[in-house]
């Protein structure tokens, strides 16, 4: 019971405020930190369900948060500082995935689809211009209309 | 007793439901008359029968009958009257039953007003309506029975969570469920086209109603959603690409799809086979929402049910409905004639470009859902596909049907002229870029992105009135001749106006929350001073307070403007009493469309307490967009060749006698 309990405070714990960034984490810089916080969007804080470290209160974000700040301060670009980040957790703190052979269905998929539909719209164009243009109308056709034009 | 009649009678209507799946379809194959006005009958019997097994668990919610097992997990004596009827549908049993309970409802409304229907065909339907319903029904009596008893009642329930005790929640779920079972309606009515290997134009009057029907709730439910995030998750987002919001998201992408080649296929009679394709994909999409929200598949903020055998009996119906629509597409799509010759450059090809980029838009949003997941069971490697990827993929696919929405309505059926309408687009577009302009300098400058976003929801909405304007000729005509033409224009072009318009304002409103939003984080004590978005607030301090079912702590502020005191606003953080749980109520105060949202976060230990404080500019412009649009959406509905419905044989034929004098 107590361990159901908790695993259901810790499921909705996620759910609650998320109240990222606190004021003591901030940076003096305000350009630095704007750079801080477009980084800290891009990357996924690990223990939530789909909440990047820039929205999350969890722990482990904070560290990810400060981590990130440090390594601005130190002088690192905005790819070094992802790169470090994913050397250290993997790529699944990427919320962008990067385009490799692994990801190539994901990011090709709009393309492929755009391209496939694209050319089977103009094949089917082709198609019907190049039949004839509706057939003739057959007798019993003719006469209802006949009848319809009448009225 | 009552709880027990309430089982019995769901136990009953799976029985109707069999009967209303199988002797009405035999009943059309064979020309039995009899047989197929038993679907009719059947299909009321069955609504009345869930609608009786609801009330009986809303009855349990609203007198506090913890004996039965989901009231006591998910409701309180103490709680509000108003959530203990919500908290009903605030739960997984729940909330399937309230699913079952609208389709069946919406099968007996086909029953009751589809008198002019061929028999054969509301047979049909009926029947695909039942086969559904019958696989619910046994869904939520093998796995998810709300009237499960507990042996020894406990004296007082659980709650529902609290974030979900909220107005806004309170009629989400039952408006996104309207939108998705909607969507079956015009399943059934395609597998029925497929099975009777027919389909006319009748057919599309009929599926258009409830698509609109069906997509005006989906986006009401999605807007309330929505919304519903904005204020009560307290971090002021709304919109997280978040699996569940990913879910509802795609049916009502497909959705829009099927509204626009349904239209097609009513008025011109062409795309036949991809309207039948949408109309099951549009179905499928719903029911893969519902798979992906209550299988716990994808463990999110909304997913409140995880139980494997629930979910692997979920995916047994979405693979046999699917699967099964999708071959008997297979089988028969062919035998549906097509019609109606158009060139690219016209109305149709217009539609068919909204069709493509939409069904690539709902195929991409499907991909980045359920990528993570594939790759994870194939190779074992996990990725994340969050916010960033659909912003980019999503948001470059939407720009060119954005720019080109406002050419759909003006271009003629059959062969437009391109330049023409261009021509006539000029003025909307010189009214979006200098909109722009001005917001430029009155912002003092601003990233171009943002500006031509800006631009481009003013063209919008310049451009759907513009369809208005020229069809009635204001300006050009007399101004009484110009009032009687717009008047005598059918609604539904309002309908699309008024939708392509809402389009633009929801742009407008995303593009400046996100170009021009403000966020300051501080440390207050009371007395102290923070500025956002032109105004200044003073923090004056906590209260301590007690709700029904919960306490806060309730931080004051006064909101001046230029040192005169302009409004004042709370911020709470709750403590539900019950599940020991907090949640934050945002102060929110509105200015016009922009908002000054307040949320409060953790006490420091100098006494202090961590404010956010966000400006967000033009922010209700996003649900406002939503109400323009659904408002469309009911003006199109009250169209008369629409809310004549399907029209009797003598009238079709007058019809088709306009349709060629036009």
């Amino acid at each position: 019971m107590i361990r159901l309990l908790l695993a259901l405070f810790l499921c909705f714990s996620s759910v609650v405020p998320a109240l990222a960034v606190n004021p003591d984490e901030v940076l003096a810089d305000p350009a630095l930190e704007a750079r801080a916080r477009a980084i800290s969007a891009k990357l996924r804080c690990m223990v939530c369900q789909n909440q990047s470290i820039d929205d999350s209160n969890a722990e482990l974000a904070k560290d990810l948060r400060v981590l990130v700040r440090e390594r601005l301060t130190n002088g690192d670009t905005d790819e070094a500082v992802i790169a470090y980040v994913v050397s250290r957790y993997g790529e699944f703190v990427l919320l962008k995935p990067r385009f490799e052979t692994k990801t190539m269905v994901l990011w090709g998929m709009p393309v492929i689809l755009l391209l496939c539909g694209g050319v089977a719209l103009v094949l089917a164009a082709r198609r019907r211009s190049a039949g004839t243009p509706g057939s003739p109308l057959s007798d019993k056709e003719k006469e209802e209309l006949d009848k319809l034009l009448r009225s | 007793m009552i709880i027990e009649l309430g089982h019995y009678a769901l136990v009953l209507a799976l029985a109707t439901a069999l009967v209303q799946a199988i002797l009405p379809i035999a009943g059309a194959r064979r020309g039995d008359r009899a047989l197929m006005e038993l679907a009719s009958s059947a299909a009321l019997v069955c609504a009345l029968l869930v609608a009786f097994s609801f009330a009986v668990l809303t009855f349990a919610y609203v007198t506090s009958d913890f004996s039965v097992r989901n009231v006591w997990e998910n409701s309180h004596s103490l709680k509000p009257l108003i959530y203990k009827i919500s908290g009903v549908w605030g739960n997984h049993e729940g909330s399937m039953l309230l699913w079952l309970l609208i389709l069946v409802f919406f099968s007996a409304l086909v029953a009751l007003f589809g008198r002019n229907l061929p028999e054969t065909l509301k047979a049909t339907v009926l029947a695909v309506q039942a086969w559904i319903a019958a696989a619910f029904a046994l869904f939520i009596l093998l796995t998810s029975n709300p009237f499960a008893r507990l042996i020894s009642a406990p004296g007082e329930g659980k709650d529902l969570n609290p974030v979900l005790q909220d107005v806004g929640l309170a009629i989400h779920p039952p408006l996104l469920y309207l939108g998705y079972v909607g969507f079956s309606v015009c399943f059934s009515f395609a597998i029925a086209a497929l099975i009777e290997g027919r389909i006319d134009a009748a057919w599309a009057r009929w599926v258009r109603p409830w698509t609109l029907a069906a997509w005006t709730f989906l986006t009401a439910g999605i807007a309330m959603g929505s919304y519903w995030a904005y204020y009560e998750l307290g971090w002021g987002g709304w919109w997280f690409w978040d699996p569940v919001e990913n879910a509802s998201f795609m049916p009502w992408l497909a959705g829009t799809a099927l509204l626009h080649s349904a239209l097609v296929m009513e008025k011109r009679e062409a795309l036949k086979i991809w309207t039948v394709l949408l109309a099951i994909m549009t179905f499928s999409l719903s029911l893969l929402g519902t798979f992906l929200v209550r299988s716990g598949v994808l463990t999110s903020v909304h997913a409140f049910a995880t139980d494997p055998t629930r979910g692997i009996f979920i995916l047994a119906i979405l693979v046999v409905f699917i699967g099964g629509a999708f071959s008997l597409f297979a089988l028969r799509a062919s035998r549906l004639k097509s019609g109606g010759l158009f060139a690219p450059i016209s109305r149709e090809g217009a539609l068919v470009l909204n069709n493509l980029i939409l069904t690539t838009a709902a195929a991409t949003v499907l991909t980045g859902t359920l990528y993570p997941l594939v790759l994870e069971a194939l190779t074992g490697e996990k990725i994340s596909v969050g916010a960033p990827f659909f912003n980019m993929t999503f948001g470059l696919l939407m720009l060119p049907l954005l720019c080109a929405v406002p050419f759909g309505p003006l271009l003629a059926w059959k062969r437009g002229d391109l330049t023409g309408v261009a021509q006539r687009l000029f003025v909307a577009a010189a009214v979006g870029l200098l909109v722009a302009a001005v917001y430029y300098y009155a912002m003092n400058g601003g990233p171009v992105l943002a500006l031509l976003g800006i631009a481009l929801g003013v063209y919008l909405i310049v451009g759907a009135l513009t369809d208005l304007v020229l069809r009635s000729g204001i300006g050009k005509a007399d101004g009484s001749v110009a009032w009687k033409r717009l008047s005598g224009l059918p609604r539904s072009a309002f309908g699309t106006a008024l939708a392509h318009a809402g389009l633009g304002v929801t742009l407008i409103g995303i593009v400046a929350v996100t170009a021009f939003e403000t966020e300051t984080v501080v440390e207050m004590k009371p007395g102290m001073m923070v500025n956002a978005g032109g105004y200044t607030l003073r923090f004056d301090g906590m209260r301590q307070g007690r709700g029904p079912n919960y306490t806060d702590e309730t931080g004051h502020f006064t909101v001046s403007r230029g040192g005169v005191a302009v409004t004042e606003i709370w911020s709470s953080k709750r403590l539900y009493t019950a599940r020991r749980m907090p949640t934050t109520e945002a102060g929110i105060r509105t200015f016009g469309l922009s908002q000054l949202y307040v949320s409060l976060g953790d006490p420091m230990t100098d006494g202090g307490i961590v404010v956010r404080v966000w400006w967000k500019p033009l922010i209700l412009c996003i649900w406002g967009g939503a109400l323009i649009m659904m408002a469309g959406g009911v003006v199109s509905l009250s169209d008369r060749r629409l809310r004549v419905g399907a029209p009797t044989r003598a009238k079709r034929a007058a019809g088709l006698a306009l349709g060629a004098a036009e």
